[in-house]
């Protein structure tokens, strides 16, 4: 983290950066000395390779506390992931529930579902994005297969209650979703107390890796047998049969991995775990609180979500009640340095909900390297701009 | 390698089995090795794991409760 640029940086809930030093290391170390295929051959290299992309099995095992470090499957982003758990387990005849606070990773895969026999339910969350789960449970019926939902809002923060809904699901005997694309790595998730048989996840956000990075966690009650991949090809096992291999993470995994990232990811999640989600979630908190104390004491600003640190991640959107959010972005770009994301954010169904659409918002996404200070920068600029 | 050592391969579904195999025993203190597949040996993937003969039925039996398969386990 040495020689920061000026600029300051509120698009973490997009990408994270800047990238913990070791992370940096890790790609550097893999690409000077190992950079082979894991997997694909039996030389020494090939398996120091295969090793650390072992090793970022277990980190991640171990993050959401799961036992099975092979039925974690590497994709190339969540939205795969995603992919994966909808399109390879929901069947014509299914029906799924998903909330209004939904990226569009999530509806889109849904929609397309849809159109070849799966029903879908869309429960309506509050202006703010909470999820009451009884409206949930009211959604159920005979057919109800799976319920999917984000862990937190990509637009505002909301904190959706996983917990109880991953007892719903227990109850009813329903396989259990989460898109943990904004939560993982700054909140604490166990899939075993939060009762998750699905668990999708980024490697670029909050464990604070790189792009091209993320998976699916394929819990114990998940029908592995019925679960079709999204694609099919060379694994590196079973090269004499032309027929994808059954066993995991072989089945959902074709194709060469990410290995350069997947060494990435297992430097970030073990920096993650040696700082520790609880002080990343304080200091994240402590700064959302600043953010929204700042913001709201300038009069034209309009906060949408929770405004409450403790019922939100660190992402927070607003709009100056006089500007477009392309307008405030680009002068906050062009004249502040202050960087962040404008718009709909990939989830329109979100900003139904909060009432933002089509306009959309201003979001300003925190991250573990945000300062107090860059928010005080931050809230002169927006009171120069009002 | 010492000649005067007996040795076994315990082979797997894949190379990712393997590589979870070499953890799971080296967690458990039983020594092991990975290695290429010897070519006489009708491979299911690249790289096997390699341990004393005397170890094998206490490794099949850790690797067993870890839900690992062995497929194939040869005396060499």
């Amino acid at each position: 983290m040495t020689n920061l640029i000026k600029k300051i940086y509120f698009d973490n809930a997009a990408t994270s950066w800047p990238k913990p030093d070791c992370v940096v290391q890790a790609v550097t170390d893999f690409t000077q000395n190992i950079g082979s295929n894991p997997g694909r051959s039996g030389h020494s290299a090939s398996v120091k390779s295969g090793r650390i992309v072992y090793a970022a099995r277990e980190s991640i095992a171990r993050l959401f506390n799961f036992a099975d470090p092979l039925r974690v499957i590497f994709t190339s982003n969540i939205t795969e992931a995603l992919n994966l758990a909808l399109k390879g387990l929901l069947k014509s005849g299914d029906h799924v529930i998903t909330s209004s606070m939904e990226h569009n990773s999530m509806m889109r895969p849904m929609r397309q579902l849809e159109k070849h026999g799966i029903e879908m339910t869309v429960v309506n969350c509050e202006q703010n994005g909470c999820l009451d789960p009884a409206d949930l449970s009211r959604s159920v019926k005979s057919t109800t297969k799976m319920i999917a939902l984000n862990h937190a809002s990509n637009v505002t923060g909301t904190l959706l209650p996983i917990h109880e809904v991953g007892k719903i699901c227990t109850d009813y005997g329903l396989l259990f979703l989460v898109d943990t694309a904004q939560t993982a790595g700054a909140f604490p998730i166990d899939m075993e107390e939060d009762h998750i048989d699905l668990l999708a996840f980024t490697g670029h956000k909050s464990l604070y890796g790189l792009s091209g990075t993320g998976g699916l966690i394929i819990g114990d009650r998940v029908d592995v047998e019925n679960f079709l991949p999204l694609k099919e090809g060379g694994t590196g096992s079973r090269s004499e049969e032309e027929f994808q291999p059954i066993f995991l993470p072989d089945k959902f995994e074709s194709g060469t991995l990410n290995f350069t990232g997947l060494a990435a990811l297992n430097a970030s999640v073990n920096w993650v775990r040696d700082t520790g989600i609880e002080n990343i979630r304080r200091h994240e908190t402590e700064l959302t609180k600043h953010l929204l104390s700042g913001l709201k004491s300038i009069p034209k600003i309009k906060l949408y979500g929770p405004i409450n640190e403790n019922f939100q991640t660190a992402t927070v959107s607003f709009n100056l009640n006089n500007l477009l959010p392309s307008e405030t972005g680009l002068i906050l770009d062009e004249k502040f340095n202050i960087l962040c994301r404008i718009g709909l954010h990939c989830a329109p169904a979100a900003h139904k909900t909060v009432g933002t659409f089509p306009t959309g918002t201003v979001r300003f996404g925190l991250g573990y390297f945000n300062s107090k200070a860059e928010i005080n920068q931050a809230i002169k600029a927006l009171e120069a701009i009002s | 390698m010492n000649a005067k050592r007996s040795y076994a391969i315990l082979l797997f579904l894949s190379a990712n089995h393997a590589l979870r195999a070499e953890k799971v025993l080296l967690d458990s203190g039983i020594a092991c090795k990975l290695i290429p597949v010897p070519k006489d040996i009708s491979s299911e993937c690249g790289i096997c794991v390699r341990i004393l003969k005397t170890e094998t039925q206490k490794s099949v039996a850790e690797l067993t409760n870890h839900k690992l398969l062995v497929t194939k386990c040869i005396n060499i």
